[in-house]
């Protein structure tokens, strides 16, 4: 790997990665905590330059984003950002770049963008927004919103089916796989540290409030009375522990997971499903995944897999650098002389 | 051995070879092409085949053709009547025949007509004895046999043996109009070098069908080309894509900047990402992306992260690009956009040749979205408007459309090799003051600074949103967006105090002038040539830059009581003429896929001079 460490004198702080634009989000947006646990974080995880910084975005609320950072940024157009990304990371791969998107935009009309970022291990980090609504264009239902949500475009419920993007994720072998929630601020600022640590394609869905068009979507998950029991913070080694007092557990059975209670003596912590991150196989990151469909079961926060194989542009880097040294440097003279070549006197 | 031939001396041919798509007939006509070229004849070829890979064997849609005209003086288009067809099946005879020239020579492979194949040609009797190629010269050949016989004792398989006949048509031809074979020899070595029995078996095929020309008593007569009166200097033959990707990677060393390229394939652009991916050692970046979008998304972002960017596509994949390159409109990076036009609309028809885009290229996006929009004459010229396109794009900080069609895309001419000494350097400013920098700041040219990521005290932010002029943060005050939508166009305009103006060939004002754009220069040089021969007064003008057009255009249209406008097209050209300088241009617009024929175009100048000549 390069070393692009550049010991700097002077440390930066929250401050320096703030731009000078007013943040014009609505008051109570999630986007406001994403913002700061993102510029609070940056000054500890990024060891590059500043000015090697890139965010890049593409259409929607999240998309706004690089304004307000005072990084290199480019906001461009719907659904796109994971291939501007792509292009910006390969013509300068010791940039360090990151994508801020929404539901809409990674997973409807930038679909096909992310499922390939992810399995080309393009080292990128994507963080999605995750509001379950189309919030620039005032309330219609998203490609994440739930089935029968009723909105604008839906007044009787929408009959679709949502995507599932950690499943989504997981599914294009994207090499890191986590989630977090706008409003667990240390637990978000803990992921995002491990995003920008990783090399290859990251993806973190971050829960994320929309206060204004569909407030509340994530509130089982961040009122007090109602986390505990049904947020699963998953821990490298650790058995998967959940509820009030940690009296509830999964256990996996083969390839079907349960949720054991604790308490009546039938099963232990020693029952349950011990977190492996670092699996190569990506079913359990799968099976994880499936936990926000299936009721009963709690919803998994943290790193559901990271794995580590060479990059895209690690492989293009080492393939210019192999035919180099095989063919020696370019040289146009040859090139356009060469073939079938015949003189005219 | 057999008496001594006759030698014939023609001044120049038109060949057409036709066969099923997997019998070669692209190989055989490019070796054809290359021998010729060799030997030192002005040349011309239009390779035309199916978009199937390989229909039917046997059927009419699966015929596949490669047209070649090659002459001892200088020749701009593939000849609208081939003098010889070589017919490796009834189904090439049937869709080919009508274009043969009256008393032209046919040769067939009679082995392959056996009722199977005259059934699927949609032959009731067999053309080769019910009289209809009276009037031709026909010579009937056992290839299929004569190559077996060749081969006898290979340890090949049938399958394989029946597979060299186009080699054995090949050395026929090679006998028949004098060319050396060796260079074929020598391509089959190089190509087949993991594989010596394909090529000691493609070797034999080749001399074979070279010796049956010089024993059978059936040819008794040989035709020569001689050498065409050429410049002086290193010649190699070359297609329009070739030439295209050569012209960007040399954009590339001249301006000192990594060249990435960005794009999905799509005939008949895929050429030019296989050639480019071959200079890795160039440290050329191809990318094959997932889709068109990506394909030119992903050079939008190598643009602001400083590379030469490009990105390769034809008609649909143009369609598809619109929104990003209203993007990199109004983002002010340098982007080529590189668009081989085919039949359109729609899928059209992927591997023919047209020029419909144009409209689409210089208008087709949301907004005021002006870019300079440059369009290559001949297969060679692909190479310098690519270096052109390429300064453009980086000089002006914008995207550049540059467009070529199928038909100088896969047809092939001599081109006269540059020194690299003689190519245009290219100047590339890198921001790097932070000192009194704004994103939006302009220079003379209108161009906003190029402060690529990495570059230390620089950070900023650019995006779709319309933009303050100079500060280059997020703007929707109505004078702003005035003064940039103005901006934006005169940045463009002003490019035509840059290129060259218009040239006026032949009398430099008069009756007619015949003004045409992209890859029809030959056809209409060719047509003028001959009216001129033929005592009429007509002028040609050719349009590589289209928007903005040369400086003088306007100027050049007056000086003629009348402008005859030939397009692949329905009068794209003719609109923005017309528009744009008030002429009441005259149309000529015939849309069949394929190159305007010569003898077309003659007609229509004739025609629009009404019987005076031009006098």
């Amino acid at each position: 790997m390069e070393n692009n460490v550049e010991v700097k004198t002077v440390k930066l702080t929250a401050k320096d990665f703030a731009s000078d634009q007013d943040v014009r989000w609505c008051p109570g947006c999630g986007d406001y905590s994403i913002l700061a646990q993102v510029q609070r974080t940056f000054p500890e995880i990024i060891n590059v330059p500043k000015e090697d910084v890139v965010w890049i975005s593409g259409i929607g609320c999240s998309s706004r984003f690089p304004y307000y950072m005072d990084t290199y940024g480019f906001h461009g157009i719907h659904g796109r950002a994971p291939i501007l990304a792509t292009g910006v990371k390969l013509a300068n791969p010791k940039l360090s770049v990151w994508v801020a998107t929404g539901d809409g935009d990674l997973l409807s009309i930038g679909g096909n963008h992310f499922i390939h970022a992810c399995r080309k291990n393009i080292d990128i980090k994507i963080l999605l927004f995750n509001n379950r609504i189309y919030g620039l264009t005032k309330g219609q239902y998203s490609p994440t919103s739930e089935k029968g949500k009723v909105t604008k475009t839906s007044p009787y419920g929408s009959v679709d089916y949502p995507f599932n993007p950690t499943m989504l994720a997981t599914g294009s072998e994207a090499t890191f796989v986590a989630r977090s929630i706008d409003r667990h601020t240390k637990h978000l600022q803990e992921m995002i540290k491990r995003v920008g640590a990783h090399k290859g394609t990251a993806f973190l869905e971050i829960y994320q409030n929309c206060n204004i068009f569909n407030d509340g979507a994530f509130s089982v998950l961040t009122e007090k009375e109602t986390k505990d029991d049904n947020v699963l913070i998953l821990e490298q080694g650790k058995p998967m522990v959940f509820g009030k007092d940690g009296n509830k557990g999964i256990k996996l059975d083969g390839f079907t997971p349960r949720v054991v209670d604790l308490t009546n003596g039938q099963y232990s912590v020693n029952d349950l499903w011990i977190h492996d991150e670092f699996e190569e196989s990506y079913v359990r990151s799968a099976i994880l995944s499936s936990f926000t469909e299936t009721p009963g079961f709690p919803t998994p926060i943290g790193v559901f897999r990271q794995v580590l194989k060479p990059t895209y542009e690690q492989g293009l880097v080492a393939q210019i650098e192999d035919v180099k040294k095989k063919k020696g440097a370019g040289d146009l003279e040859k090139i356009l002389f060469g073939g079938n070549t015949w003189e005219v006197n | 051995m057999a008496k001594e031939k006759e030698v014939q001396q023609l001044s120049e041919v038109t060949v057409r070879f036709a066969g099923d798509s997997g019998d070669g007939m692209q190989l055989t006509g490019s070796q054809f092409s290359d021998t010729t070229a060799f030997v030192g004849n002005d040349l011309n070829t239009l390779p035309d085949y199916p978009a199937e890979i390989r229909a039917p064997a046997g059927t009419i849609y699966g015929v596949s053709g490669f047209q070649l005209h090659f002459s001892s003086e200088d020749i701009h288009t593939p000849g609208d009547q081939p003098d010889v067809l070589v017919a490796m099946n009834p189904a090439a005879l049937k869709k080919n025949l009508a274009e043969i020239k009256k008393n032209g020579i046919i040769i067939v492979n009679t082995d392959a007509f056996d009722l199977k194949n005259l059934k699927l040609a949609h032959y009731e009797k067999n053309p080769l004895e019910d009289g209809t190629l009276e009037g031709y010269t026909v010579f009937g050949v056992r290839i299929s046999h004569l190559t077996e016989n060749a081969l006898e004792g290979t340890p090949l398989s049938p399958k394989e043996v029946a597979r060299c006949k186009n080699f054995f048509a090949l050395g026929l031809m090679y006998w028949l109009y004098n060319r050396p074979i060796q260079n074929t020899v020598d391509w089959i070595q190089q190509k087949f070098k993991k594989n010596p029995e394909f090529v000691d078996a493609n070797t034999k095929a080749l001399n074979a069908g070279f010796n049956y020309g010089e024993m059978t008593e059936a040819f008794t007569t040989r035709y020569d080309v001689v050498s065409a009166r050429l410049p002086k200097g290193t010649y190699r033959n070359i297609s329009g894509n070739e030439a295209t990707a050569f012209g960007f990677l040399a954009a590339s060393v001249q301006s000192g900047l990594p060249l990435f390229l960005g794009s999905y394939p799509i005939t008949p652009a895929t050429e030019i990402l296989q050639y480019l991916s071959n200079f890795k050692n160039f440290g050329v970046k191809t990318f094959q992306a997932e889709d068109e979008i990506a394909g030119v998304t992903s050079a939008i972002g190598a643009a602001f992260a400083g590379n030469l960017a490009i990105t390769t596509t034809s008609g649909p994949g143009l369609a598809l690009k619109t929104e990003a390159i209203g993007l990199a409109v109004m983002t002010e990076l340098p982007l080529v956009v590189i668009n081989v036009q085919r039949g359109g609309p729609s899928t059209g028809l992927p591997t023919k040749t047209e020029q419909a885009d144009l409209l689409q290229a210089v208008v087709g996006r949301n907004g005021e979205s002006p870019v300079a929009v440059l369009a290559a004459k001949t297969p060679r010229d692909c190479f310098y408007m690519a270096i052109e396109a390429s300064r453009i794009a980086i000089k002006y900080m914008t995207p550049v459309i540059l467009l070529t069609d199928g038909y100088i895309a896969n047809g092939t001419e001599p081109w006269r090799i540059p020194s690299v000494d003689s190519l245009p350097k290219i100047d590339v400013k890198f921001r790097t003051e932070k000192e009194g920098f704004y994103p939006y700041l302009r220079d003379d040219n209108l161009a906003r600074p190029w402060a690529v990521p990495g570059t230390p005290d620089l950070e900023h932010r650019i995006g779709g949103l319309e933009k303050a002029n100079i500060y280059g943060t997020v703007n929707y005050d109505p004078d702003n967006h005035n003064k940039m939508i103005h901006l934006r166009a005169e940045k463009i305009k002003n490019i035509e105090n840059d290129i060259p103006e218009l040239e006026v060939d032949g009398e430099q004002q008069g009756e007619l002038l015949v003004l045409g754009w992209g890859g029809t220069y030959g056809a209409i040089k060719e047509a003028v040539i001959k009216a001129r021969v033929a005592g009429i007064k007509v002028s040609q003008a050719h349009l590589q830059y289209v928007n903005p057009f040369p400086k003088n255009t306007g100027e050049v249209l007056k000086r003629f009581n009348k402008v005859l406008i030939p397009e692949i097209n329905l009068g794209q050209l003719a609109k923005l003429i017309r528009s744009e300088y008030l002429v009441d241009v005259i149309q000529f617009n015939v849309v069949r896929g394929l190159p305007f024929r010569v003898s077309d175009i003659l007609e229509k100048i004739t025609e629009t001079l009404g019987g005076k000549n031009g006098k």
